[in-house]
């Protein structure tokens, strides 16, 4: 079976450092054509703007020819088809499969079938490992290290899949973790357990305000609608946090706001002009984050 | 229960396998984890016979049947203290002891209803492991847990 990031388990710490390693290259130089011979599938199960666009631009960077869907609607899922038939028949054309899925597990078991390496882009809430990757590279970006990094996580820890992920992963760097959440959306027990059990400090609060100035990394993210079943319960936690400008003050001068987007209310837009705000190039190192992937898993880099 | 003389609510058997000490609420899911339907030999069933252990308790009898160490731990997942005793000429020559098993295969569905495995004809596969003490199994595919007490049994047709 070829090598495949379904999971951020998937890969060692060594790896990880490797492909964050060969994201730096990549942005540095960013033209490579390495894969000109190549052809990438982007299987969007689910539609998801973002993720695609950002697979597809690293892909065409690269030099490969992309096909796929943005939407299964018109594909023959639609007549039926099994996971296992679709993944069977598009490895059989390319080099390389991209897929989201709206259900868990969906990515792993296309691994399994595959002949080819796949990356998940996502399975429903389970895994988004990308994410999480350009999230270690921005981190390592912003403050020269990846090691002793104190960190706020801010809104949503219960659902956000990648809270979850990036605090997994962090864990191999020894941080200090502050958990900013109402009741409702707390990090789930399990995640507070892994943590106890590895010896790494956190806290809770509800109060984002008297928990910005000591963190080197404040990452908000956004309440999901999708995930709740009770229209009520959203209602009451969506406008919980909103970060504007005048709360970053005295906020350390090294400290960054990250946000996987898209954004809604939890992040003003006087934060944009601000030198803490770094949101945006992050999402542009996803670029660099997934030729990196793409270029490890295909054996080139 | 089956010793000195006392009464056998059940008959006994010459050869084969004794599975007692079963919860009766869990016999169904037992015999379905083994599948006994399919099984020709000959079997018998009891169930809510009184028990100092259980209050109540079932038991299963199969004659001439002897099962294999990986197929008999999967009743672990159910009735994780049932005894096996293995009777060879109406004598018990073996008494065993369950282990959860490390990895489950089958039989075991996935209680997240959003797991691939509930949606496309896939085999569930889970690792075990224990959270207080409850018995939780890990969904290799959604890498959610499933506790023990919503344990569903995949019942095949």
């Amino acid at each position: 079976m070829p090598k495949s990031l379904i999971s951020i388990h998937d890969f060692t710490k060594e790896e990880m450092l490797h492909v964050l390693d060969v994201a730096q290259e990549f942005e540095r130089n960013k033209v490579q054509t390495l894969l000109h011979d190549k052809v990438i599938a982007t299987l969007f199960f689910e539609p998801s703007t973002r993720t695609r666009l950002s697979f597809e631009t690293a892909s065409n960077r690269l030099g490969a020819r992309v096909i796929g869907f943005s939407d299964a609607g018109n594909t023959s899922v639609s007549k039926g088809e099994t996971l296992k038939d679709t993944i069977k028949m598009v490895s059989n054309y390319v080099d390389l499969i991209v897929m989201r899925h709206p259900l868990e597990g969906a990515a792993r078991y296309a691994s399994e079938v595959a002949s080819v390496p796949v990356i998940n882009a996502g399975d429903g809430a389970n895994q988004h490992p990308s994410q999480t990757m350009l999230d270690l590279y921005t981190i390592r970006q912003t403050q020269g290290r990846l090691t002793d990094i104190k960190i706020n996580m801010v809104g949503d820890l219960k659902y956000g899949r990648t809270v979850h992920s990036l605090l997994q992963a962090l864990s191999h760097f020894n941080p200090d973790f502050t958990f900013t959440a109402p009741d409702e959306l707390k990090m789930p027990q399990e995640y507070k357990d892994f943590l106890n059990a590895k010896g790494i400090p956190f806290k809770e609060t509800r109060e984002l305000e008297g928990n910005i100035d000591d963190c080197d990394i404040l990452y908000m993210t956004r309440v999901q609608q999708e995930r709740f079943t009770d229209p009520m319960e959203y209602e009451k936690v969506k406008n919980t946090y909103n970060l504007t400008a005048s709360m970053l003050g005295s906020a350390k001068e090294n400290m960054k706001i990250l946000h996987p987007l898209p954004r809604i209310t939890e992040i003003a837009q006087d934060v944009d002009d601000t030198p803490h705000a770094y949101y945006f190039k992050q999402a542009e190192n996803g670029v660099y984050v997934r030729m990196a992937i793409i270029a490890y898993l295909l054996g080139y880099k | 229960m089956e010793k000195g003389g006392k009464e056998l609510k059940v008959s006994a058997i010459k050869n084969g396998t004794v599975l007692d000490h079963i919860p009766t609420s869990q016999l169904f899911k037992v015999i379905s984890i083994l599948g006994l339907k399919d099984c020709g030999n000959q079997m018998t069933f009891g169930m809510n016979l009184d028990s100092k252990l259980l209050g109540k308790k079932a038991i299963i009898k199969v004659a001439d049947r002897f099962f294999e160490e990986t197929e008999i731990n999967k009743v672990a997942l159910v009735a994780p203290d049932a005894k096996i005793n293995i009777i060879r000429d109406f004598e018990v020559v073996e008494k065993k002891v369950l282990h959860v098993p490390d990895e489950i295969t089958g039989i075991v569905k996935c209680a997240n209803p959003k797991c691939i495995t509930n949606h496309q004809p896939i085999t569930t596969k889970f690792t075990t492991t224990y959270e207080d003490s409850t018995l939780k199994l890990h969904c290799h595919y959604c890498e959610k847990n499933t506790s023990s007490d919503n344990l569903k049994i995949i019942t095949e047709n």
